[in-house]
């Protein structure tokens, strides 16, 4: 076994000292060290989505990262979306339009489409659709999840 | 007493009718609901299974040394330390905790473990050797039922059975085994109370069922055992039997640790039940003008290695077999059959859907023998309130408005013609691969029926416990919130019946309410939902009686225009009510099938509307539109809701998820192999909603849960026949049944 590692990770701006074997998934490292349970494993190995969070700003699959790669970079999870106890517009929508169910593939389809907003809040409703295609629900039918965001995204801009 | 005057009136917030937002949107918009998966405790282990690599093997030896030689391995238990009942199981318990001389299925867990950590629990479960002996596995569900390997038959005959149509035609029909596929998978944590007993906070839709389990395997007291509801990420029926519970339970006794386990994707595909796979064969009869005057049918599931829910499933099934429509001579022999395949259970609309892909393929099969439009063939033998099931001969007596639900599909605008010219819209999606020219369009139709409740005379009940609060009131149940809202509802109807606009609702454990019965059936709305009505009725009728009061609103009770008790003084006070509710009566049935099998049924139809690349066997489902019989939508949102997420699992059957079985191994147990529809497979979906008085449920309410499952899948069946002139005699659809015929 590689013995364990000291890291730091930023994660949703408050810095993390912990101490991971070099093969920890960043996912694992988050729920169990960070104590960070919002972020969700559906599947383990890429396909579901219910894992994503953001680094440096950029969705990504939580459970496809290694916790060694990610010192130096700026995380963000569900946690840390809404501020000082006011939700995040997109949380918000989702609340509204029912865009959850069970909640499990939330967090991830919340960091998705806050990724993809942050960049670009003009995205088309069938963008969004693009964009939103990489998570998997298995209780909505997608429907109120693509109203929410899109209501979110009139929101978000400026 | 305050004898303040002046009452506001108005009616309270988000009561039923509205679609109030739901109470656990925000911790599960935050990340901060707790899910089994998320639970933990001061000292906790971690725990593995074992599981057998093989569909069917003599198990000759364990050796758990190795294991235990590793360092911060706490325990490994086998079938030997089962300290109780050595099987399990919902119906008949026949499953063994742990295989001990044979193990029956591909995955069947043979061993558990418990260690520091999660990989040293892994690493452990890997170093218990197993000296397995295979042994021939019997996965031909026909060699099975030569053999006389069942665990039920059925058999209907209902009418002359002499009786013969003008026109008839025959079909035989297969439905693959499908996944419930819930986002979160099976998790669990079990804690010793230091006296012998254990709380156990697991994935659940029933936690009573799971205590009663628990406490026969592990030879305690119920009052030694409580199982607590949990947060759960989705359930469709996978989580009805027992898997983790008492091995979990087992090891924190054992090692006196809390012990946590978490199933991975992989062994949650192995460590729940599936929806049955299905061969149908049929034979309808009708006159000249359409009317239906004879069906046959037969009916075979393969059930698995085990009995779990696979004789109600196959009543159901049978039950069910002719659909929502009339016929006065019926004959439908069914059966489960018992493999090495893996066991088959409880999923979202529970053998309804598999015959329902039967009988209206048939039925559209009729429709075209006699060139009549496929819906006024459904509308002629419309099974309506009064008419009795053909099958079981039961009257009618609720609400089953299906010609209006025929009527409102023949009502809904059909999207502009097609193909679209955006690549994502195209059947393949975005790989590009059809061309708009090579793709043609179809429009089909299926109507479903299903029970509500459970049926043939089990006694299904429900506790609720209405109690006031400082704030309002509070509802406890045992029922489970799998994500469907019931959170939400149960609060509405509180709130309806007593008047105030503050009620919660608290998930308790098993020593301290009840039985709720199993978040299944479509149940839980009419039955909790039930209960929840009648103390929250009875409650109110209290305090107005114990105060000579003719209001109770948010600021207490009021005779006329004054407040003669506030709401301070009433929560001071201990009001409570607790109700038991049962739905009426059903029977089992007699040796023909006959009788007063059910409480309740719901009607729903859809209307699919697809593209297809014949020449690459593509499909895209554009729409699913549905008129759903719903008595009463008491959160509209919630309803609909279900709609969209039930459609798309039917969807899912008809065109992509199937469990691919190679000799009882399953070949495909990863989300990256097993498909699940995304948004792009996602059609677009109207709902109609039928609201019709008469339903036993509170305030009329009908389940909604599985009707939008049912037909779904048989829609897009026939709108893929109707846009490729194939016979789609099987799903789910594949490429190969489309392109290669
Ligand atoms: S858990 Fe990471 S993609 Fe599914
Ligand atoms: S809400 Fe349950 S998986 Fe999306």
């Amino acid at each position: 076994m590689i013995p364990p590692r000291d890291i730091t990770l930023l994660v949703n701006g408050r810095e993390y000292s912990v101490q991971v074997e070099p093969r920890k998934t960043l996912a694992d490292t988050i729920r169990e060290d960070c104590g960070l349970t919002g972020t969700h494993l559906g599947c383990e190995h890429g396909v579901c989505g219910a894992c994503t969070i953001l680094i440096d700003g950029s969705p990504v699959r939580s459970c496809l990262l290694f916790a060694v790669q990610c010192q130096g970079t700026a995380i963000e999870t569900v946690e840390g979306l809404a501020t000082d106890g006011v939700l995040h517009p997109l949380q918000e929508a989702f609340w509204e339009h029912h865009g959850l169910q069970c909640g499990f593939c939330t967090p991830g389809f919340l960091m998705l489409a806050k990724g993809a907003l942050d960049e670009d809040p003009s995205l088309t409703r069938d963008e969004l659709r693009e964009v939103l295609s990489s998570n998997l629900c298995r209780c909505t039918g997608y429907q109120n999840i693509l109203i929410a965001v899109e209501a979110a995204a009139a929101r978000m801009r400026p | 007493m305050s004898t303040r005057t002046g009452r506001k009136v108005g009616t309270p917030q988000g009561v039923v009718g509205t679609s109030p937002l739901r109470p656990d949107g925000i911790p599960k918009l935050q990340g901060r609901f707790e899910y089994a998966q998320d639970l933990a405790a001061e000292g906790m282990l971690w725990a593995a299974t074992v599981r057998s690599p093989h569909a069917r093997a003599r198990i000759a030896s364990i050796d758990i040394a190795p294991a235990l030689a590793i360092g911060g391995v706490h325990a490994c238990l086998t079938a030997d330390d089962v300290p109780g009942r050595a099987t399990f199981g919902l119906e008949h318990p026949d499953q063994p905790v742990l295989a001990a001389q044979e193990a029956r299925f591909w995955g069947e867990p043979v061993a558990v473990v418990a260690a520091e950590d999660l990989d040293t629990a892994r690493r452990a479960a890997a170093a218990i050797e197993v000296g397995y002996e295979p042994l021939e596995a019997l996965t031909d569900p026909e060699e099975a039922n030569r053999r006389d390997e069942v665990f039920r038959r059925m058999r209907i005959r209902r009418g002359d059975q002499s009786v013969r149509g003008a026109v008839v035609v025959e079909g035989e029909y297969e439905v693959g085994m499908q996944d419930q596929a819930p986002l979160g998978t099976e998790a669990g944590l079990a804690v010793p109370d230091g006296q012998g007993g254990v709380d156990l906070y697991a994935t659940s839709q029933y936690v009573h069922v799971d205590q009663e389990q628990v406490v026969a395997s592990l030879g305690l007291r119920p009052d030694q055992v409580r199982s607590h509801p949990t947060g759960i990420g989705g359930a469709f029926g996978a989580r009805e039997d027992v898997n983790l519970h008492i091995h979990l339970c087992m090891l924190a006794l054992h090692t006196g640790r809390p012990v946590k386990m978490v199933y991975r994707r992989s062994e949650s595909f192995t460590g729940h039940v599936h929806r049955h796979p299905a061969w149908l064969r049929y034979r309808h009869e009708a006159d000249r003008d359409g009317r239906l005057v004879r069906v046959e049918a037969s009916v075979v599931l393969d059930g698995g290695a085990y009995a779990s829910t696979t004789s109600a499933v196959l009543a159901n099934a049978c039950y069910f077999a002719v659909g929502p429509y009339t016929c006065d001579s019926v004959a439908v022999d069914g059966v489960g059959v018992r493999t090495n395949n893996p066991p088959c259970g409880a999923m979202r609309g529970f053998g309804a859907v598999q015959v329902c892909f039967g009988y209206e393929s048939q039925m559209d099969r009729l429709a075209h023998a006699l060139e009549m439009d496929p819906l006024t063939l459904r509308e002629i033998n419309a099974l309506e309130t009064g008419h009795p099931l053909a099958t079981t001969g039961q009257v009618i007596q609720t609400p089953l408005p299906t010609v209006e639900v025929i009527k409102s599909l023949q009502a809904m605008p059909l999207p502009e013609a097609g193909p679209s010219d955006l690549p994502t819209e195209l059947p393949g999606g975005s790989g590009l691969t059809s061309e708009p020219q090579h793709v043609t369009r179809g429009v089909g139709y299926a109507l479903g029926i299903k029970n509500l409740g459970f049926s043939e005379g089990s006694d299904d009940y429900a506790q609720a416990r209405v109690r006031i609060t400082d704030s309002g009131a509070v509802v406890e149940t045992a029922a489970i919130e799998v994500g469907q809202g019931l959170v939400t509802v149960l609060a509405q109807i509180a709130r309806s019946a007593l008047g105030i606009s503050h009620v919660e609702v608290a998930h308790v454990d098993t020593s301290k309410i009840d039985s709720a019965g199993s978040t299944s059936a479509s149940r839980q709305t009419q039955v909790s939902g039930g209960a929840t009505l009648e103390a929250a009725q009875r409650l109110r009728e209290r305090i107005l009686g114990q105060f000579d009061g003719d209001v109770l609103d948010d600021e207490g009770v009021w005779r006329g225009d004054t407040l003669v008790t506030p709401w301070t003084a009433l929560a001071a006070g201990d009001w409570e009510e607790t109700v038991t509710f049962r739905h009426p009566p059903t029977t089992m049935t007699d040796d023909n099938g006959q009788g007063v099998a059910h409480a309740d049924f719901a009607v729903a139809g859809h209307r699919a509307v697809v593209d297809v690349d014949v020449e690459l066997g593509l499909v895209k489902v554009l729409r699913v539109d549905t008129a759903q019989d719903v008595g009463l939508a008491l959160n509209p949102q919630s309803v609909r809701g279900q709609i969209e997420g039930g459609i798309l699992q039917g969807v899912g059957l008809a065109v992509m998820e199937e469990l691919v079985m190679g000799e009882g191994v399953i070949l495909n147990p990863t989300f990256t192999d097993y498909l699940l529809p995304t948004i792009l497979d996602a059609p677009e979906v109207e709902a109609l909603l039928i609201e019709q008085e008469g339903s036993w449920g509170p305030y009329g309410a009908k389940g909604v849960g599985e009707p939008p499952t049912i037909s779904s899948t048989a829609a897009v069946a026939a709108a893929i026949r109707a846009a490729s002139g194939r016979e789609i005699e099987r799903v789910p659809v594949r490429p190969q049944d489309i392109a290669l015929p």
